[in-house]
């Protein structure tokens, strides 16, 4: 007999599979050379996917045999991974077509990354995390590559594809050895196992710590994050916008549901790895960027620092901490989408231009875009009004409410120090004078709508935080039972 | 009431954005937008005044701000007698400074920026009079010094005036560090930072100790914006920024909030009788201390910005000695005759093109006659002359102190009530009258000011005039001013008799007939007025070596301390442009970034390591 | 009988094997080899596993796990061939580029 088939648990990440599926079509039918048409369907894939998780809220179901889950944890995510991927698509739109590298297959391999990521938002499984984690980063790794023929794009696309796989061999073999421990890869079915002693069976130690390299791949955490700087570098900027916000909120999603639904009772334990895999995200991270020239760089730096602060959430745990830990990743991605987008927006003597230096004098000529950007940087830095204050608040109060206050300390320490970096950006667009030729604006609608969504996003969640706060609270309570 | 509240924040925060998104295309004609903004602020105002009059009070949520958990703060507005006489003053004193902005900032290259950095100090000075909490009054607390400091520093290509914003913002950080820990401190004690609720909540189940530090710590943050000792080096640098920014900011309405505050949270400083004790005598101490400053300065302005520090210490020794409703009322008038000043002042430095010094001005009063008329009529409300409001508002505080049995603080007081009288008359007579030590030059372009400047005087001289008559005659249940205010204050007692406001008057005549004697009898040169004659005018000169003292014991040790830091760090720093720690951490920037060699095998390794150490790690706890 | 933990044993020592590969050699080819080493002999953890607990679940694992494998072949293939194109040479050293 055929396993039943929910299509309910799934309808979002399908919506995104099929849309990317009726792309390949388009793709083939003969057009005057533009693409834009596929990405206003992928878009529309993904909103129609966004409207579906929003139908189906409050739902609380298994499917697959508990392969995959349908809770309010998975609706959230879809819901950022939703909104990064359609940013993403808009960013790409214009921006593409002036590096002459549009192509259908680039907003078809965007939809099936959003899949992959869905697919990791809601596993109940870890063979389901597996597999969703190789759908979006296979697509990945060829977007980071996409600039064909430029020797960065294709050292990206090769440093991510080589140390992506080697992370996915750790993290495979983690999921054999608990497999090994436990019997099964089935989230409940280890918690179960956990609960019954099998914690500490070295078998499950080891394939856990194996799990944890893995994720830590994914999240660009100290010691795992070398590869983050130079894929950030080398890969198109719409892509390094995709790879710093969906990839990373699908895996601190599955991150967070491994954790929190499998490994509850054991929190001790893993709290006080991932304190330390926290304060070695921010430290390291925050002091490297200080050095970086590169703007792309050095927001790579700052993802790494930025995983370090969620990681700050996740020692916390419970519905305090996820809670923070999903509202910031829904900050994040609005804040690093329109920060990467401004970026994507400027050109200097016809190349792209990412250079500290070449925003000297930015508010002069652009006192529009100029302020947008300094309003991303200030909601890094996390200073009100702005998103990414309320979210580090929220973040460290759940560190100081569970007792890890020397967390939070160190947390607010390394907030101090990244300042430095993403203050110098605005004394650059504002103080500076440029020399040479100038930085000129490409303007862009597409572009110019996803920034203002962005902006809606940074300017709403900083003044307004109350319900998306209670949203997000709510979606971490189907992990507790 | 709710909709006609929120309203009166909401037009000058429409002007901000409007000139500051399209400043560009406004350009000079931005005061078309920012001044009907604070008119109509001010009717609301004014609308919100009459239903409070009629006994009608208002709190309430414009939405919930921040939930966490227990911690919950709504953006609260509350209106009381308290806050709708502020708010009356912030925008009608705030309306008549924009008017008179729109004439004196006519041609400035940074039109448009400068009402919309006025534009949103009237919104945030509105919302700090409006805050029903602790945390938006921080809030607003803290953008009405960002808004100073913008302003301050709004010719920003001088170096003067960008050091002086700078040092404006810093001072007052000293001020803000403690305000802040007072408001936690509120927290961890009551639970809340609701004003209501905390008031409520104030009883003697908490320690005086508690109370105490509470008290002082907001009273540091009082200090700090409201320029009292020993916080008040800011203020007088702060004369660099335009005239009707020093009117507005640093003399009518941001330079009181400190005021505002102790009287807003005079529950908890009674609570804590020594608190208040030390409010009254840092408020003494300050106001004889700047009056006897005021005495010697030749800057016009300067004089001018002494004599605000000193006034506000007049409004925190009423306040401290327990009379609130007399300090708030000194208050209202003082932002009447200061701005008034402080206007009169501008409009002669625009008569004589820029002049600020009073050693290079004289008699231009026959060509200024709106000016000096108005000028005069300020000046004698400062100094106390019976019957404008000066008088009513001093005396009632002079009374208070020497009714609640502080005679020392009275007789502070009454000195420095005599030096203000003859530092504001000797401005007087040295800029309006006697002989005339103008250049040349600028003796040739005297000229009265336009209408637009001249009429906010007029009506600034009228307020001075009519506002003590009419609300600071004293009777048998004290003034009409603190029987508008008595729902919010404790009943203060009735009136006093006559002997204190004879001897106030009595010093406030000395002072003039002796700053007569010394620079209106006769011509002077600008030699005598300058040269110090003796070790104590000479201290006078140099502000008793304050700001020398603070670059001795902090500003230089502290650059000192940081030059080292970076001649020892300076390990391979490219970056040459952070200092101190700053330079450390960019040390090991540079240092840490080497490990990203850029090789494949590199990066492996250290994933693997990684690995290693976690299984290591996770092996080694479930032992 | 070959009893089950020398399964195990020997997919720790292919595991091994691989993680040295990847380490110490240059080419990518021959570091995408090693790294399908690591996932066989994470396949081969599985099956033994599966035999130790008595259910066929872990092979039914090992079938999707060579189907992620495969597709990470097509997909790394074309990264390799497409960076030889450019540098005709294949050693991943030459891959610094982007640094510090």
């Amino acid at each position: 007999m055929l396993p039943l088939i929910s299509f309910r648990a799934i309808a979002p990440g399908m919506a995104l599979a099929a849309t990317a599926c009726l792309l390949l079509l388009l793709d083939l039918l003969p057009t005057r050379g533009r693409k834009d048409h596929l990405a206003v369907v992928g878009l529309a894939g993904v909103v129609l996917s966004m409207i579906l998780s929003l139908g189906l809220w409050g739902s609380d179901e298994r499917a697959f045999n508990g392969m995959v889950r349908l809770d309010g944890f998975a609706l959230f995510f879809n819901l950022v991974i939703g909104f990064a991927t359609g940013l993403v698509l808009l960013l790409s739109i214009d921006y593409l077509r002036r590096q002459g590298m549009e192509s259908g297959e680039f907003y078809i391999l965007v939809l099936f990354s959003a899949v992959g990521m869905t697919l990791m938002a809601g596993a109940g499984d870890l063979i389901v995390i597996f597999l969703g984690l190789e759908v979006m980063s296979l697509s990945l790794y060829v977007l980071a590559g996409w600039f064909e023929g430029r020797l960065e794009a294709g050292e990206a696309s090769m440093k991510y594809f080589l140390l992506g796989a080697f992370a996915s061999g750790f993290f495979l073999y983690g999921i054999a050895l608990i497999f090994g421990a436990t019997g099964s890869t089935n989230l409940d079915r280890i918690a179960v196992a956990v609960a019954g002693g099998a914690a500490r069976d070295p078998l499950l130690i080891i394939g856990f710590g194996l799990l944890v390299a893995g994720f830590g791949f994914k999240i660009s955490s100290v010691p795992f994050h070398m590869w983050t700087a130079d894929v950030y570098q080398g890969a198109p900027t719409s892509v390094t916008a995709l790879i710093a916000t969906g990839s990373k909120a699908a895996a601190f999603a599955a991150l967070l549901r491994v954790l929190l639904s499998a490994l509850r009772t054991v929190q001790p334990d893993w709290a006080v790895l991932f304190w330390g895999l926290a304060v070695l995200s921010m430290t390291a991270g925050n002091v490297v960027a200080l050095a970086q020239q590169n703007i792309k760089r050095m927001l790579a730096y700052s993802s790494i620092a930025h995983a370090g602060y969620i990681l700050v959430g996740v020692v916390a745990g419970g519905a305090l901490g996820g809670g923070g830990v999903l509202f910031y990743l829904l900050v994040y991605t609005f804040t690093t989408a329109g920060a990467f987008g401004v970026i994507l927006l400027l050109e200097r003597d016809g190349r792209e231009a990412v250079a500290v230096s070449d925003l000297a004098g930015l508010a002069t000529r652009h006192p529009v875009l100029a302020l947008t950007f300094s309003v991303f940087l200030l909601s890094l830095v996390g200073i009100p009004p702005t998103a990414g204050f309320v979210g580090k608040f929220y973040l460290f109060g759940a560190a100081v409410r569970t007792g890890y206050v020397w967390l939070a300390v160190i947390g607010v320490v390394n907030s101090a120090i990244a300042a430095y970096y993403y203050l110098r950006l605005i004394v650059f667009m504002y103080m500076r004078e440029p020399e040479g030729s100038p930085t000129v604006l490409v303007p862009s609608l597409p572009a110019g709508l996803a920034l203002a969504v962005a902006l809606w996003g940074v300017v709403q969640l900083g003044v307004l935080p109350a319900p998306f706060l209670d949203l997000a609270q709510a979606a971490v309570i189907p992990l507790l039972r | 009431m709710a909709r006609l509240v929120w309203l009166i924040p909401l037009f000058p925060l429409v002007g901000t954005l409007v000139n500051a998104l399209f400043g560009r295309v406004i350009g000079h004609r931005a005061h078309w937008i920012a001044v009907p903004a604070l008119g109509a602020s001010f009717l609301a105002s004014y609308a919100v005044f009459v239903r409070v009059s009629g006994g009608e009070t208002y709190t309430g949520d414009l939405f919930q701000w921040i939930a966490a958990g227990s911690f919950q703060t709504a953006i609260t507005a509350q209106v009381d007698p308290l806050s709708a006489v502020m708010l009356l003053v912030v925008t009608g004193v705030g309306f008549l400074i924009h008017l008179y902005s729109a004439g004196y900032m006519h041609g400035d290259d940074g039109y448009a920026r400068f009402f919309t950095y006025l534009n949103l100090f009237v919104f945030s000075m509105v919302m700090l009079v409006l805050a029903g909490n602790f945390l938006l009054l921080y809030v607003f607390w803290e953008a009405v010094g960002l808004c100073s400091y913008l302003l301050i520093g709004f010719w920003y290509q001088k170096q003067s005036a960008s050091d002086a914003g700078k040092k404006a913002f810093i001072v007052n950080r000293v001020g803000d560090f403690g305000f802040g820990l007072g408001i936690m401190l509120i927290w961890t004690t009551f639970g809340t930072l609701d004003y209501g609720e905390v008031f409520a909540r104030a009883d003697a189940s908490v320690s005086v100790a508690t109370y105490t530090a509470i008290a002082l710590l907001l009273f540091m943050g009082a200090c700090g914006k409201s320029a009292q000792l020993p916080l008040h080096t800011w203020l007088p640098d702060a004369m660099e920024g335009p005239t009707p920014v020093s009117a507005l900011i640093h003399a009518a309405t941001m330079v009181t909030a400190g005021v505002y505050m102790v009287a807003r949270s005079h529950k908890l400083f009674e609570m804590a009788p020594v608190s208040l004790e030390i409010v009254a005598w840092v408020g003494g101490l300050t106001a004889v201390f700047a009056a006897s400053i005021g005495l010697v300065q030749t800057d016009i302005k300067r004089v001018l910005a002494y004599s605000t520090i000193s006034q506000l210490g007049y409004m925190f020794a009423g306040v401290g000695v327990g009379a609130y409703a007399a300090g708030i009322f000194h208050l209202v008038t003082h932002a009447f005759f200061k701005a008034l000043l402080f206007l009169g002042a501008g409009s002669v430095i625009h008569g004589l093109s820029g002049e600020q010094d009073l050693r290079k001005m004289g008699a231009i009063a026959p060509r200024m006659r709106v000016t000096a008329v108005t000028f005069v009529v300020g000046a004698a409300g400062l100094a106390g002359l019976p019957p404008l409001a000066g008088f009513f508002s001093k005396d009632e505080i002079l009374a208070a102190a020497a009714s609640e049995g502080h005679t020392l603080l009275f007789l502070l007081l009454l000195a420095g009530a005599f030096m203000t009288a003859f530092y504001i008359f000797r401005v007087v007579f040295l800029a309006l009258f006697g002989a005339s030590r103008l250049s040349h030059e600028a003796a040739h372009h005297v000229h009265e000011s336009p209408a637009v400047m001249t009429v906010p005087l007029a009506v600034l001289a009228g307020l001075t005039v009519v506002a003590g008559l009419a609300l600071g005659l004293p009777s048998a249940h004290g003034t009409a001013f603190s029987r508008f205010l008595a729902p919010v204050f404790p009943a203060e007692e009735a009136a006093r008799g006559l002997a204190v406001p004879l001897v106030s008057v009595v010093v406030a005549v000395a002072g003039v007939l002796l700053a007569w004697l010394m620079y209106g009898r006769r011509p002077v040169t600008a030699e005598e007025i300058a040269v110090p004659k003796n070790a104590l005018h000479s201290l006078l000169l140099h502000k008793y070596y304050v700001d020398e003292l603070y670059d001795a014991v902090f500003v230089r040790p502290l650059f000192a301390l940081s030059g080292w830091c970076a001649r020892v760090f300076d390990l391979g720093v490219i970056d040459g442009a952070v200092n101190g720690i700053g330079r450390l951490v960019v040390a090991w920037a540079q240092g840490l970034r080497r490990v990203q060699t850029g090789f494949v095998m590199n990066y492996a390794l250290g994933m693997l390591a990684g690995a290693v150490a976690i299984v290591a790690f996770l092996l080694a706890r479930a032992r | 009988m070959v009893p089950e933990s020398h399964y195990v044993a020997l997919s720790a020592v292919l595991f091994v094997i691989g993680v040295v590969g990847v380490l110490i050699r240059r080419n990518p080819l021959v570091i995408f080899m090693s790294i399908e080493l690591m996932l066989n002999a994470a396949n081969l953890a599985l099956v033994a596993f599966g035999q130790r607990h008595g259910t066929a679940q872990g092979q039914a694992l090992v079938f999707f796990v060579m189907c992620v494998a495969a597709a990470e072949v097509a997909v790394g293939l074309a990264i390799i061939v497409s960076i030889f194109r450019m540098r005709r040479r294949l050693s991943v050293d030459e891959l610094s580029l982007m640094r510090w």
